[in-house]
């Protein structure tokens, strides 16, 4: 089992480099915000992963962490900054 | 038997991992992109921490992982919306 | 542990850090530059869990990957994306050859200081005895996390300082003038994606600071996923953000270098050495402190992020109130909306599509 969890780590970081030619190619910053999300889903997964494999319970809590401050990520590539006040 | 169980999901978890960003590279533009990073929240994560929480067999755990899956699903939804909803306003012009 | 497929996970690792670090620097274009280095920040959380050392990569992954990254957005700012970028990088010179070469060479002699500490590191002596010296005080140090124990105990007094620098930050934040102006109404979709995300966050930022005794976490890494939650918020287009207003917010600011001086002066007082804990008491004293400590680092992280002073600061009460837009830019405190909290999922206050 425990070989089946690092082969499954590393078949997660190949699919996280193949994110990464995104990140480092993609035409728009959209598609680098994009492939961004990607790569933090994967480094979730990945995290998961290594938590039981490494046996470090607390890697799972990195995990959350992760996933949640990737939201916060994408939510302040795409919010538009108030020019003036409105009225 | 868990553990064959648990393993299965995992692979099939990492399928869609690939496909995602397979998917990722090869798509047109942008917005057809969008549908391959869902594949990998969705499917990619849940199946993985389906496998990892029959593998762990603890209370706690299972409810940390499935909280993840559920935060991952919430949030990547969301995000998708924002980036698309961003892009589409760049191209149109404000 | 090292099986081949882990020694493959772990080059591939090394790649893709080497690889966005440099792309991060080689680009021109700002923002693009800075989603590269918000991905670099996931990728080195994977290699510190991989390193066996989670407090660090929650604070990596806290700091690192998402706040820095919503930091530099925002102060980056501008919706063009490449076309400002590279209109504001037109007119820069490029660093003359002189600039060039000393700059180059002080990054060798850093690299080369670097080698020589990892080429000394593994000669396995000394740290061991590090971690002997730890392990073999951790029952008297009031936690039974080695981090913490070495953070908030052993090493008190390089927290307290630690603590005195993000006061100064925090000044220095506030020199830079007025806070930015907020963010317009981000949609429905968001909206409801912060209404769960927030009290998740700020539920994990306690359950972060409760465990930070006995496993992986601590003031640091709750105070950053707090400050996150405040961002949410911001970033949403509340006014109410959940920063304090006027003498609470500079209470709350000084709370963590306040706290922790006091707990050090009263210990003297009792004739102990300064942040010397009684062993009975050390576990109490330390979450105390700790949990000043994670509210005065939420404060700085949120401040940073507005980017300035925020406009209620000088108020007496934290209430929002209506004040008219001024014609001339600087002393005009920007009016806060009077609906304040209460538009929930309501687009009333800007004129931005549903």
């Amino acid at each position: 089992m425990s070989e089946l969890l690092a082969v499954s780590a590393l078949i997660l970081m190949f699919s996280l480099l193949l994110g990464l030619l995104r990140v480092l190619r993609g035409p728009g910053p959209g598609d680098r915000m994009l492939a961004a999300q990607l790569i933090g889903t994967s480094g979730v997964g990945i995290l998961l992963l290594l938590g039981v494999l490494l046996e470090q319970p607390a890697l799972i809590d990195v995990a959350l962490i992760l996933a949640l401050l990737a939201a916060v990520a994408a939510a302040a590539f795409t919010g538009q900054a108030r020019e003036a006040k409105h009225d | 038997m868990i553990d064959a169980v648990s393993a299965g999901l995992i692979v099939l978890g990492l399928g869609f991992y690939l496909a995602g960003s397979i998917g990722l590279l090869r798509l047109p533009d942008l917005y057809s992109r969008l549908h391959a990073l869902t594949k990998a929240d969705n499917l990619g994560l849940g199946l993985l921490t389906a496998g990892l929480a029959l593998h762990s067999q603890e209370l706690f755990t299972i409810a940390k992982l499935l909280l993840i899956w559920l935060a991952v699903l919430a949030a990547g939804a969301a995000s998708a919306h924002l980036i698309a909803r961003h892009a589409r306003r760049q191209e149109t012009g404000r | 542990m090292n099986t081949p497929s882990l020694l493959a996970f772990d080059g591939l690792l090394l790649i893709s850090i080497v690889s966005l670090a440099w792309a991060a620097l080689a680009t021109r274009d700002a923002r693009r530059s800075v989603i590269l280095f918000m991905a670099f920040g996931l990728v080195l959380a994977l290699a510190w869990g991989r390193l066996l050392a989670p407090d660090v990569a929650l604070a990596e992954a806290a700091i690192g990957a998402g706040l820095s990254g919503a930091l530099l957005l925002a102060a980056v700012g501008g919706q063009q994306g490449a076309r400002s970028g590279s209109a504001q990088n037109a007119g820069h010179a490029d660093p003359q050859p002189a600039v060039r070469w000393a700059v180059t060479l002080l990054c060798a002699g850093v690299a080369g200081i670097l080698g020589w500490a990892l080429l000394e590191s593994f000669d396995s002596s000394a740290r061991d005895t590090l971690a002997q010296a730890v392990a073999a005080n951790l029952a008297s140090s009031g936690v039974s996390n080695p981090v913490t124990a070495v953070l908030l105990n052993f090493r008190a007094y390089d927290t307290l300082l630690e603590l005195a620098v993000l006061l100064t930050a925090v000044l220095g934040i506030f020199a830079l003038g007025q806070a930015r102006p907020g963010y317009r109404f981000a949609g429905p979709v968001f909206d409801s994606l912060a209404r769960w995300l927030v009290p998740l966050l700020i539920l994990t930022a306690g359950h972060l600071l409760w465990v930070g005794a006995h496993a992986p976490g601590g003031a640091f890494q709750a105070g950053a996923t707090l400050a996150a939650a405040a961002v949410v918020l911001r970033l949403a287009g509340h006014s109410h953000i959940g920063l304090p207003a006027g003498s609470v917010l500079r209470l709350v600011m000084v709370a963590g270098v306040a706290v922790f001086l006091l707990v050090g002066v009263t210990l003297l007082a009792l004739g102990r050495p300064f942040l010397g804990y009684p062993p009975a008491w050390a576990g109490t004293l330390i979450l105390v402190i700790e949990s000043a400590a994670m509210l005065s680092i939420a404060a700085t992280l949120v401040l940073a992020f507005l980017g300035g002073r925020p406009q209620a600061l000088w108020q007496a009460t934290g209430a929002a109130e209506s004040v008219p837009p001024a014609a001339t830019a600087t002393p005009a405190a920007l009016p806060e909306d009077s609906s304040g909290a209460a538009t929930h999922g309501v687009c009333k206050e800007e004129q931005s599509r549903c």
